[in-house]
């Protein structure tokens, strides 16, 4: 089944994520890109925006638009915030190039009341089928790099996420696995095997009580 | 820095300017500096573009670098090829949108482009001042430009915009009086001068304080210390430019020869463009002047504001949203001064943005027309505008 949460130019995991964000809440987003999903929410939902951006031209098309974004490295960045000072912290997409996951999400944790983390899911059923019957390092829709160009170092499955939040500490508050390609701005929600099935899996955790 | 040597005469110019004059701190209510000491009558010279809004919210103040002037676009009239050192950035349609924004900048206390410096008439003596001049800060040009504001009617300051020492005029403006500013952009900026700025500051000054002609500072009417101002000015070009804009603006070519000269009169390109520099600078510049002004900058430290311990401490005075932007070739003001900076706003609280343009142009990176600055500052000031209205 195809849905659109928004009629908007947003992808379709950007857009799930758009809706779990309430109005006028202040959320940093991390690797942010160009702002497509902080210049939506700005717009549609009022929300007080911070970007962190490394790329210098990526950074630029962020502040031309209006949003405010900081070029820089977001282990260096993230330290700076207090505590809480933000209603959400958004990672999309990103926590599988990481190189030190865990303090990154500590960190999120440290200076977001609820955190969101996406990732393109390494158990789905594309990547197993590669693997197994041509026995070289998958490259899907998804995951389109070789082995020695890829920026993905962190090999994740939905499986994986939820024993990490497991033995790590944390709550999940919202999850959500979808099928969708990169471009795609449709896109549907998996609820039969997803660590099969779906192409991303999307978060929202928070501390434990 | 290096104000007037790259103009941008393709885009549309605002046309002509005035420059204007505002005296005030007449004595016996003269403006107390930070020294402590009392300066009155003062006088800044100020130009303005654009039109002021009926709600006069649309005000942009320019503050100018070192060397700069009240003279930041158009022409003077119609046969005035020069205009102002900014004009790539200030006009109709540009970075600083003349259509929109209404633009006031003026020329610092101390400098001699108009406003009262050394180089001004001591109303004690009928002589110019020379280094009976007070010594002044960034505070108290900061603290003038209030009183020319003050003058205009002008309550709330759209933005703030400058780069290097203007830069420092844009920071100390947020803390001091921050109920004034919605939004600054300080430019190849830093808090405070390094050992290495306070260094070559210090070269230059001994140039000009060693040569003969300065007279410890009373030259007025007579022969002035040109060869020692124009050496200061030669130092300065060489910090304003970076290793790799020298590389490709000079390399080893040699000046209208094929073969060294085997002598002291200059064969290299880089001795003959610091040379024209220099002997330029002399022709529209005060040696008093660039003491004073040098040493203001030197001794200015934001962290010190009040009495203030740190830089966050210091910024949670501001209410300003900024955006801060450094040059990745500028090794006068270093990206990690703009990302302390940033850093200090952060933890403040402060709504700040960031980006470092690669630019091979070193410091004065920020005067060189510049796609990437003149679109950031735009997107910048249209956002700002947006939420105040």
């Amino acid at each position: 089944m195809s849905t659109r949460i928004y009629d908007s130019p947003l992808r379709y995991d950007l857009q799930i994520i758009a809706s779990w964000i309430q109005p006028g809440s202040k959320v940093i987003g991390l690797g942010c890109g160009e702002g497509d999903l902080l210049d939506f929410l700005k717009r549609h939902k009022q929300i007080h925006e911070t970007g962190i951006e490394i790329m210098e031209e990526r950074v630029a098309v962020c502040i031309e638009k209006g949003l405010s974004a900081i070029q820089g490295d977001i282990f260096e960045e993230i330290t700076d915030y207090p505590d809480d000072a933000f209603d959400y912290v958004i990672l999309s997409q990103t926590l599988q190039q990481v190189y030190e996951p865990l303090e990154l999400i500590r960190s999120m944790m440290r200076i977001g009341k609820k955190v969101i983390v996406s990732f393109p899911n390494f158990g789905h059923w594309h990547v197993r089928l590669q693997v197994l019957t041509c026995g070289h390092a998958p490259v899907t829709p998804q995951l389109p790099y070789q082995w020695y160009d890829t920026p993905n170092i962190r090999v994740i499955s939905i499986k994986d996420f939820r024993k990490f939040a497991d033995q790590v500490g944390f709550r999940i508050l919202r999850e959500v696995a979808i099928n969708t390609d990169n471009y795609e701005r449709t896109g549907s929600n998996v609820r039969f095997l997803p660590n099969l099935m779906a192409t991303y899996g999307i978060y929202m955790i928070g501390r434990k009580k | 820095m290096s104000e007037y040597i790259t103009h941008d005469l393709t885009g549309e110019t605002i046309g002509q300017v005035e420059k204007k004059f505002f005296t005030f701190a007449e004595p016996p209510h003269e403006m107390v500096l930070d020294s402590g000491a009392r300066l009155g009558p003062i006088t800044l010279a100020y130009e303005t573009c654009g039109t002021l809004s009926a709600e006069k919210d649309n005000v942009i103040l320019v503050l100018h670098a070192l060397t700069g002037d009240s003279h930041a676009a158009g022409v003077y009239g119609p046969n005035d090829t020069k205009p102002g050192w900014w004009d790539n950035m200030i006009g109709p349609g540009k970075g600083i949108d003349t259509d929109r924004y209404f633009v006031i900048c003026s020329n610092v206390l101390g400098g001699c482009m108009g406003t009262t410096g050394p180089s001004s008439m001591n109303p004690k003596t009928g002589k110019p001042y020379g280094m009976d001049f007070p010594f002044i800060t960034i505070a108290d040009m900061v603290r003038a430009q209030k009183a020319l504001l003050d003058h205009l009617g002008i309550e709330k300051l759209l933005s703030l915009i400058g780069g290097s020492m203007g830069g420092m005029q844009v920071l100390q403006w947020a803390v001091q009086y921050p109920e004034m500013v919605y939004s600054a952009i300080p430019l190849a900026t830093t808090m405070r001068h390094s050992a290495l700025a306070i260094a070559f500051n210090e070269v230059a000054r001994q140039a000009i304080t060693a040569d003969p002609h300065w007279n410890n500072g009373r030259y007025y009417g007579g022969q002035k210390p040109d060869l020692g101002l124009s050496v200061a000015r030669m130092i300065g070009h060489i910090t304003y430019l970076s290793d790799e804009a020298m590389r490709s603006k000079f390399g080893r070519r040699l000046q209208d020869k094929d073969d060294f000269s085997y002598n002291f009169e200059g064969d290299f390109q880089v001795e003959s463009y610091l040379r024209y520099q220099g002997a330029k600078f002399v022709e529209r510049f005060d040696a008093n002047s660039f003491l004073y002004i040098t040493k203001a900058a030197d001794y200015f430290d934001l962290s010190s504001f009040h009495d203030e311990s740190s830089g966050v401490k210091v910024f949670s005075r501001a209410m300003a949203r900024f955006l801060v932007v450094s040059f990745t070739s500028d090794w006068l003001y270093p990206t990690y001064q703009s990302r302390e900076m940033v850093k200090a706003m952060k933890k403040s609280g402060l709504n700040v943005s960031f980006c470092e343009i690669e630019a091979e142009w070193g410091h004065d990176a920020f005067l060189v027309p510049n796609e990437r600055l003149t679109n950031l500052v735009k997107g910048f000031l249209d956002s700002v505008y947006q939420n105040i209205r």
